[in-house]
């Protein structure tokens, strides 16, 4: 009997009933008694000195309590910002970490870096004197892009990392690599750009901290992915809080999308100020200061060549990178651009030989962390760029190309040369579905008949497999992470039957409410409803590394699991108590503990009552309570996978370019609630059509001030600018190595999306010789590419 | 300055001294703690902050609170029905996943609401357009879009059972 | 936003008596451009004066050859009237395209050319549908209302009370928006009155301009392929991250030949 609220069965939402009337709670939504509200003062500088603060006048302003400044929390000796994430550059040296202090002190470097902060009764009153706080700048010539930040005689953002080179990294073989090339019979070479993004979560970032004069509690409510870390780090690294006396609550976020992982100085301004004036102190940013502040993504310049025979086997593939990290190191960036990266450059590829090389750069602008797939869209961009130029150059067909060099699903498990060991993976069978459900076939006839409305068409391909479920600890912990990264998870029965799970993990628009009573309900038959889901809370919850690289139910889910398998250890021997039963005997079928061959029966609800009221129980033998924790740390990567197809219709005139349709085939492994899934990939789809065609960020070259700083010039891709989606999936390639054969599905959109879109433009413009062009494809950027290959005359 | 703003709210008279300075949405949420109505942008564009004034959507976000003196507001709060029945638009959010974090929704179901009640069976050309105004970064739209046309229907078999009585 | 005092007079003249009663008021139209100035605290006004309430501003009328439209009619109504509708169907579809819904139920037709943005699409068809500004003291020819970016011939504390469009033959608005936030890149308005062309365009320089070369090369010959011959200089024209000078010029052309194969 297929249980309705079970694994598969597609449930609506539970936590859609507060959002859908307004009863949702986002942290600006919490207000405290005696309140009171902070607005930074910011650098108007990408790089200035700071030569004196007044704030004499601020002070006298109307209603204002407190004006701090970075040399206040120096004097309380509050702490940098730390990095999670050791790199090792080539030489072996570690990466430069330089002090990151939540409110800068001698120096800004970038347009927006915190100088001040003021607090006042009312958010009017603080911005209004803010503006009165008379900062003394000397500005200083700034470093604004990668490439210019690595030349000669660049300013230096930070006097002691000389050349602004935070590390040089590598991986792979380089001798093996140099070996192919020289015996290839063709090397398909590409530069390319991936821009700097912002990501754009809707809801602003926000936090609330609160002091208890009483029990000497703080208590932090903020826009994050992960509590637990944010405690981690702020209380231990930078205001030396106890565990015991910091709680942070993260109730509900407004969607993350990576940026609201990461620890920032304002949350440890909140924490700090409200013991310092004593009261309540809520800060909340304004759009434009998220432009300025939040950490951006992405952020590449490389060249990549991949050496091939004169079948087109790919013998090898050379990578160079340079990354942006910005003026600071964030929570995890040093691992975006190189463990999130570099070893996914094997794509679906049985391409032997790897070599990658990875320069990371401090500039004059924010910091740049990760963003929804982090490393991984970049990644796969570079690879499905380069296999589709390669597949131009050869005249093999593209799909043929990718079909000729993918790792077979009998290969598997498959080590790759860049340190990942992918489980499962069927790449020929994502391709073969996907081929007719976009017609490949009819292609030539669509596109003549877009030629006679004047009209170009391309179709492109992308394919992808990313590391998810993050991650081993000891794997991470070997390539520098400084945390571990499992999950944890309680589940406690009460007496009546219901049960409450406490998950470390962090729903900020993913439906953990949903899903994961889903695996409840499915283990134990307990009716949905009477599941509940607790998350974000450190204080209510065990200690848990929250949500980001996909890694929510491989790893959550899997400790949830886990917690239930001791439930039901448990539960048997209560059960054989209750039914004088040995214990060898119990089994459980659908949810009911049954004496193997007799009709004699239990439900959990009669099993947890009874837990609760032990009236007789053997005690030396069997604790009362139905209550277990555990925690689940992967023994491997997930590694979803698969195959997005888009087609584009292209106006010649105007360079506008339309997705006319997309379909993406994946491999997620086992699906626990479809309409979810087909959600999250629609979301990811469009943040990756997004910065293949709308959205990039732009800093002026000179000045280092943000250009797009606002949705004025900054653009988010809406509703009448994308097409509805073609998604299937396939569940036959189950994760091999945790418990529900999850792979994860919350970033595999993005990741394809941008390659798939890309290819297919170029493919569309090959007409006129394009054969590559940088992203986003703006009308103008694609106009100006038919025109630089056109014939002056041909154009009239 | 302090002015005095009255205005009905989700059907109740209220009366408040603001400054002002006070928009609409911070009258919403600060003075009437209808926190339901979000902020998203600080350019007019995201459309997190939309409610209905006299029946038209508009942008809370940009109109002060004494514009709307004397006017009748709706927000997401006062779309179900006194018992707690959802509105059919926001049935059809739920129904058809058209939410995620949540945090676009409120401005997304009233923009639709007001759709839908200028063009009772729009295509699905004209619910992408008449979205243009608000911005989600979780959904990819398309269930947004699928909602809002299942919604659309719904409202409809509601006029018509309406008329009918 | 700073603070100011409000004031929402009953008729023209009583907000012509506020004006001149405060240090540095402002009027407040629909608020969609000049509230989100405030929020951004680049404007520091001692007085609002909401021009909301005052009838006279308010309504679409037949009038002499063409419609007069209040000045503070929303963007919605007259995309939506069946009088415009009827009698200068681009002016309904102009203001059609103009933001999005929820901007269109608020900003009003005269907040839209006093602002005078050079992306804004009004400009185009008061110039080329030969409009009369109207005033609380005075008409203003259409073709002299703008008179440079952000600049009209406004005097302080002039408040436009109408604008009256003259009905032409034919006419039609092709846009390209700008992606991000949706105002014109270029926008170019054809209007036939007789044998008379006009080809205005906003976006693409400080100020609407026509487009004289176009217009001529229309005169003789009113099909798009007309146009072959005919540009705009990119010399002068905007230039940003979203389009350059020379792209500009590039769409002009290119929305000329759509407006004028709408015009049909
Ligand atoms: C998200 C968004 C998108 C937009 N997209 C577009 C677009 O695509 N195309 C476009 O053209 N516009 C666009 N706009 C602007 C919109 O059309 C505004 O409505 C318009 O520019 C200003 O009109 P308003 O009535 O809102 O005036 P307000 O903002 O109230 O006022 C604007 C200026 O005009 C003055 N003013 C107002 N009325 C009068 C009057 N009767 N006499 C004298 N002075 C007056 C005010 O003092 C102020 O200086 C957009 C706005 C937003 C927020
Ligand atoms: S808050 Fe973004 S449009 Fe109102
Ligand atoms: S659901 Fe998150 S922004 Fe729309």
């Amino acid at each position: 009997m297929a249980n309705p609220t079970g694994i598969g069965a597609s449930v609506r939402r539970r936590e859609d009933a507060r959002f859908l009337t307004g009863r949702g709670t986002y942290t600006d939504d919490i207000n405290r008694p005696g309140q009171t509200h902070a607005v930074f003062v910011r650098s108007p500088y990408a790089h200035a000195r700071i030569t004196g603060i007044d704030a004499a006048e601020a002070m006298r302003a109307p209603g204002v309590i407190a004006v701090l400044t970075g040399a206040d929390m120096e004097t309380d000796k509050v702490g940098s910002l730390p990095c999670g994430w050791l790199i090792h550059s080539k030489d072996g040296s570690p990466m430069k970490e330089p002090p990151h202090f939540p409110i800068a002190r001698d120096r800004a470097r970038y347009v927006g870096d915190a100088v001040a902060v003021v607090i006042a009764e009312t958010r009017e009153q603080a911005k209004d004197a803010a503006e009165l706080v008379m900062v003394d700048y000397e500005e200083l010539p700034a470093a604004v892009t990668s490439l210019k930040a690595l030349e000669g005689g660049a300013p230096l953002v930070h006097d002691d990392v000389g050349g602004n080179l935070c590390f040089d990294w590598h991986l792979g073989d380089a001798a093996a690599v140099d070996a192919a090339f020289a015996q290839a019979a063709h090397v398909a070479k590409l530069d390319l750009v991936n821009q700097r993004l912002v990501p754009n979560a809707m809801e602003p970032r926000a936090a609330l901290g609160e002091y208890d004069r009483a029990t000497g509690e703080h208590t932090l409510t903020t826009t994050s992915q992960n509590p637990h870390v944010i405690r981690l780090l702020m209380g231990a690294f930078v205001l030396g809080i106890p565990e015991h006396k910091l709680r942070v609550v993260a109730p509900d976020v407004g969607g993350g999308f990576g940026s609201k992982i990461f620890h920032y100085g304002e949350e440890a301004v909140v924490t700090w100020a409200a013991k310092k004036v004593g009261r309540p102190v809520k800060w909340t940013a304004e759009r434009s200061e998220s432009f300025l502040t939040d950490a951006h993504g992405r952020d590449h310049v490389s060249h990549a060549e991949l050496a091939m025979d004169k079948d087109g086997n790919f013998l090898a593939l050379r990578v160079a990178t340079i990354a942006n990290m910005g003026a600071y190191l964030s929570t995890f960036a040093p691992s975006i651009p190189t463990y999130l990266y570099a070893t996914l450059l094997a794509g679906q590829y049985k391409t032997p030989a790897i070599y990658a090389e990875v320069k990371a750069v401090f500039t004059n602008t924010v910091p740049v962390d990760a963003y929804r797939g982090a490393g991984r869209p970049e990644a796969c961009y570079l690879i499905e760029r380069l296999v589709e130029v390669a597949a131009a150059e050869t005249g093999i067909d593209k799909a043929e190309l990718r079909r000729r060099n993918f790792v077979p699903a009998s290969a598997m498990p498959y080590q790759t040369p860049v340190a990942l060991q992918y489980d499962t993976g069927d790449f020929a069978k994502n391709l073969d579905i996907a081929l007719p459900l976009v017609d490949y076939d009819g292609f030539a006839a669509r596109k003549a008949e877009s030629a006679r409305r004047g009209k170009l068409r391309g179709i492109g391909f992308a394919t992808y497999i990313e590391a998810c479920g993050i991650a081993p600890s000891n794997v991470a912990g070997a390539l520098g992470a400084r945390a571990g990264l499992y999950e944890s998870a309680e589940v406690r029965f009460h007496p009546t039957g219901s049960v409450t799970v406490f998950t470390g993990s962090h729903s900020h628009g993913q439906g953990h409410e949903t899903t994961f009573a889903q695996l409840v309900s499915e283990r134990f038959g307990v009716p949905i409803e009477n599941v509940e889901i607790v998350h974000g809370d450190t204080s209510k919850i065990p200690f848990g590394m929250g949500t980001y690289g996909s890694r929510s139910l491989a790893v959550g889910g899997s400790a949830i699991v886990k917690a239930m398998d001791k439930v039901e250890r448990k539960a048997k021997k209560i059960a054989a108590h209750m039914l004088e039963a040995a214990e060898a005997d119990i089994e459980v079928k659908d949810g009911r503990f049954v004496v193997a061959g007799t009709d004699k029966a239990l439900t959990i609800g009669d099993i947890a009552l009874q837990a609760y009221v032990p009236h007789n129980f053997p005690l030396d033998e069997l604790e009362p309570g139905l209550d277990e924790q555990a925690f689940y740390d992967p023994k491997n990567f997930t590694y979803p996978n698969g195959c997005h197809v888009c087609e584009v219709e292209i106006d010649p005139d105007t360079g506008v370019v339309q997705v006319v349709s997309f379909a993406a085939v994946d491999d997620f492994g086992r699906v626990i609630n479809p309409l979810i899934v087909e959600g999250q990939v629609h979301g990811g789809l469009v943040q990756g059509i997004g910065q293949a065609l709308y959205e990039n960020c732009v800093y002026d070259e000179e000045s280092g001030q943000l250009i797009t700083g606002s949705y004025m010039d900054y653009c988010m891709p809406r509703a009448d600018d994308v097409p509805s989606f073609t998604v299937r999936y396939h569940e036959d390639q189950p994760c091999t190595h945790n418990p529900l054969g999850v792979k994860g599905c919350g970033e595999a959109g993005t990741i394809g999306a941008s390659a798939a879109v890309m290819n297919a433009v170029v493919h569309a413009l090959s007409e006129y010789g394009v054969t590559h062009l940088d992203m986003p494809a703006t009308p103008e950027r694609v106009w100006q590419a038919i025109r630089r290959h056109t014939p002056a005359q041909a154009a009239e | 300055m302090p002015c005095t703003v009255s205005m009905t709210v989700n059907g109740k008279a209220v009366s408040r001294e603001v400054e002002e300075r006070t928009l609409l949405v911070t009258f919403l949420r600060d003075q009437l703690g209808l926190t339901g109505t979000h902020v998203g942008c600080d350019t007019s564009q995201c459309g997190a902050c939309v409610v209905h004034i006299d029946g038209r959507s508009v942008k809370s976000c940009t109109m002060l609170a004494a514009q709307a003196d004397g006017a009748a507001v709706t927000t997401i709060e006062g779309l179900a029905a006194a018992d707690g029945t959802l509105h059919p638009m926001q049935a059809a959010f739920r129904e058809h996943h058209g939410l995620q974090c949540g945090f676009c929704t409120p401005g997304m179901v009233m923009s639709a609401v007001d759709l839908v009640t200028a063009n009772p069976s729009p295509s699905e050309h004209d619910v992408r357009e008449g979205l243009e105004g608000n911005i989600c970064r979780c959904t990819g739209y398309h269930n947004i879009v699928k909602a809002v046309m299942a919604g659309a229907e719904a409202m409809q078999g509601g006029t018509m059972k309406a008329a009918a009585e | 936003m700073y603070a100011f005092t409000y004031h929402r007079p009953k008729s023209v003249a009583d907000a012509v008596a506020l004006l001149g009663q405060f240090e540095d008021p402002k009027l407040l139209g629909g608020g969609q451009t000049l509230l989100p100035t405030l929020k951004q605290r680049l404007a520091r006004p001692s007085d609002l004066i909401d021009l909301g309430q005052i009838p006279e501003l308010q309504g679409i009328r037949e009038e002499a050859g063409g419609l007069t439209v209040g000045a503070f009619t929303r963007h919605a109504e007259v995309a939506h009237s069946e009088t415009v509708q009827r009698v200068i169907p681009a002016l309904a579809s102009l203001a059609e395209g103009i933001g999005d819904r929820q901007v269109r139920n608020m900003g009003t037709l005269g907040g839209s050319i006093c602002n005078a943005d050079p992306s804004a699409d009004y400009p185009a068809a008061v110039v080329a549908l030969k409009a009369t500004v109207r005033t609380d003291r005075r008409e203003i020819a259409g073709d002299d209302f703008f008179t440079g970016m952000f600049e009209t011939a406004l005097e302080p504390g002039e408040i436009v009370t109408a604008v009256h469009f003259r009905t032409p033959d034919k006419a039609a608005y092709a846009k390209f928006r700008n992606p991000a936030s949706r105002y014109a890149i270029v926008g170019v308005f054809v209007a036939v009155f007789g044998s008379e062309v006009r080809v205005t365009v906003t976006g693409a320089g400080p100020s609407v301009f026509r487009a004289d070369d176009m217009e001529a090369a229309l005169a003789q010959d009113f099909r798009a392929d007309a146009l072959n011959g005919a540009s705009v200089s990119a010399d002068g024209l905007n230039a940003d991250i979203h389009a350059s000078a020379d792209y500009r010029a590039h769409l002009v052309r290119v929305m000329a030949r759509r407006a004028v194969e709408a015009c049909g």
